[in-house]
């Protein structure tokens, strides 16, 4: 008989669990429902007892790993406590989300524990056997795969799975606790940085995902280039919409290039085969031409539009719902003015 | 400073211009016509490559070896281009091609090609390799490998690395919000999957492609086989995402118009 150890883990505050992680929670909820299996959740936070309050009637029994040590997303400690929750939990499937944090230290908790690990699932299935949809190619082949060898971890992409809201409880974290050993610790996480200073443009929890060709920064019909009047539109566009920034791997790559660039730019920002595959219920493509090597980061924007001054362009091809043939400086332009009107 | 001692490891996939189609054969999926596509060098591996080559020409007696899984065939005309671009030896395994083989297996042949290099000290190995591929796109290989070599400080996500006097080193990966974490790590061994880091492609430089075929070449034809173990993996189903889109291409609008609509668009709940 299966059983179903969730791992969730908090966010910067320490004492609140990741969005991710209470879809996380969702997923196992679900899986444990269908197969009738009993449902455990492994918590690692700074302060455990204030993340646990969130699920604590999620499961009938929780699992944290507490402590200083834990706030730091670090791999060394994240996969001794992970290992430690496994151990404890003895379950033969674990659900995780797959964050930064996670991502980071999974495979090797699953290798330590003896079992396998299958990443960026974006479902759960359950018949006869535990099935999981992920996609290979970089979002070009779907496949549905299943396993024997237990026990079986399942990294759950975001967005997946609506966030788990249970009745808020309090956790009593010394019954729950579990003991860690650590090794020695030879890396210590000294902060975040922004890319770029200013505003901060990639915001995943948008409904729209606003993206920026490489077409922004050629000549325009004028024969010269305006790569400042393009950061001021789209930088305008992101203000007023709140719409998070996505560009395509040439442009990002032209400041490498030496060639005029949008300075608000960076490799975060890009989107496509080497690039990140975003989810947003909207996305805008704008001066860019909508090849496959770019589209594949598409794969989970809901309905899609692009402006292009290429009739034939990629996006043409079933790509995009709605295309426009036009000037995109001339339309964000006119975009920007409406909404600084509303 | 000391010498790195860097393994870059880089898996070979279709190019992405590609067109790929799905297909069942007697050892489970794969791609219609997979051995006569054009394949490329993992593009984040690549980037790792560029990187750890950079790393490498700045402490001189440095070592770069380059670990890759493959058809020798395949391995042969990838080398052809990658050779140009940066100095290094390769240690190439014979195996299969594509994203479909089980990630722990092909993490087992490699991390025993790793073991089988001679000359290379352990303590000092820093690991690289994309940190994801562009076939199975799981991002675990490289963070197996480390594991089964006792690795105990792996980075994932790597845009930068900045080595200092003592060994130590600094290192950014991405977090969720478009943000780098930024740690410290008291040096070698360890781990590094890269993103995309920040140096551009090197250009072709036919004097590195022959220093380096000389050496490619009778790595190849000694390159070990590895048969990889499906590790109980199956597959259900394999398909082609269904094409939903019926694509409007609207041509007849004015700036203003099209600003209305996206606006009116932009607005309505989906």
């Amino acid at each position: 008989m299966e059983s179903i150890l969730v791992l969730t883990h908090a966010d910067e505050s320490g004492s609140a669990l990741t969005r991710h992680s209470l879809e996380a929670v969702t997923a196992g909820k679900e899986l444990a429902a269908r197969l009738g299996a009993p449902l455990m959740i492994g918590i690692v936070a700074k302060h455990a007892n204030r993340a646990a309050s969130a699920v604590l009637n999620a499961g009938p029994r929780l699992l944290a790993v507490q402590g200083e040590a834990f706030a730091q997303a670090r791999f060394a400690s994240d996969a001794a406590a992970c290992e430690a929750l496994c151990r404890a939990a003895q379950a033969t499937i674990v659900v995780a989300p797959q964050s930064s944090r996670f991502a980071r230290v999974m495979a090797a908790v699953a290798h330590r524990i003896g079992g396998v690990i299958d990443t960026h699932i974006t479902a759960i299935g359950s018949t006869d056997s535990v099935e999981a949809t992920r996609w290979f190619y970089r979002q070009r082949i779907e496949a549905v795969i299943t396993r024997t060898a237990r026990p079986w971890f399942l990294l759950l992409d975001s967005g997946t799975h609506e966030p788990y809201c249970g009745e808020e409880g309090n956790a009593q974290v010394d019954e729950i606790a579990i003991a860690v050993e650590l090794p020695a610790l030879r890396t210590e996480v000294t902060g975040f940085r922004a890319p770029q200073q200013g505003a901060q443009t990639i915001r995943p929890d948008a409904k729209l995902l606003f993206v920026a060709g490489a077409g922004w920064t050629k000549k325009q019909p004028d024969g010269e280039v305006h790569v400042e009047e393009a950061g001021k539109l789209i930088l305008g566009f992101l203000r007023a919409s709140g719409a998070s920034l996505g560009s395509s791997k040439s442009l990002v790559d032209q400041g490498g290039e030496g060639a005029s660039v949008l300075p608000f730019l960076t490799h975060l920002n890009q989107v496509g085969q080497t690039g990140a595959t975003p989810r947003h219920a909207k996305g805008l493509s704008t001066c860019c031409h909508g090849e496959e090597p770019h589209v594949v980061g598409w794969r989970f924007i809901g309905e899609r539009r692009a402006i292009s001054l290429d009739a034939n362009c990629g996006w043409t091809r079933g790509k995009a719902d709605v295309v426009y043939i036009a000037d995109a400086f001339q339309v964000m332009a006119k975009v920007n003015e409406l909404l600084a009107k509303s | 400073m000391n010498p790195l001692q860097i393994v870059v490891c880089a898996g070979i996939v279709p190019d992405p211009l590609q067109t790929l189609e799905p297909t069942t054969g007697p050892n489970g999926p794969g791609l219609k016509n997979e051995m006569v596509l054009p394949a490329v060098l993992d593009p984040w591996a690549a980037c790792a490559l560029y990187e750890a080559a950079a790393l490498a020409a700045k402490h001189p007696g440095s070592k770069l070896w380059l670990v890759a899984l493959g058809p020798k065939a395949k391995l042969q005309q990838v080398m052809m281009t990658v050779a140009q671009k940066v100095a290094f030896e390769l240690v190439p395994v014979d195996g299969p091609i594509g994203g479909f083989p089980d990630a722990h297996a092909t993490a087992a042949a490699l991390a025993s090609a790793i073991e089988s290099i001679a000359g290379l000290d352990r303590a000092s190995l820093l690991l690289f390799g994309g940190w994801e591929s562009a076939s199975r796109g799981a991002g675990v290989t490289l963070q197996l490998i480390g594991e089964r070599l006792g690795i105990a400080d792996q980075f994932f996500g790597v845009d930068e690395i900045s080595l200092r006097d003592d060994g130590s080193f600094e290192v950014l990966e991405r977090v969720e919000g478009g943000k780098h974490q930024v740690s410290v790590c008291v040096g070698a061994p360890a781990v590094l999957g890269w993103a995309t880091g920040n140096l551009a492609e090197p250009r072709n430089n036919p004097q590195v492609g022959m220093a380096n075929m000389r050496t490619i070449m009778p790595a190849l034809q000694k390159a070990k086989t590895a048969a990889l173990d499906a590790n109980s993996l199956s597959y259900v189903s394999v398909s082609l995402p269904k094409q939903q889109r019926t694509t409007h291409v609207e041509k007849n609008l004015t700036p203003d118009e099209i600003a209305a609509e996206l606006v009116a668009w932009m607005g309505k709940d989906s």
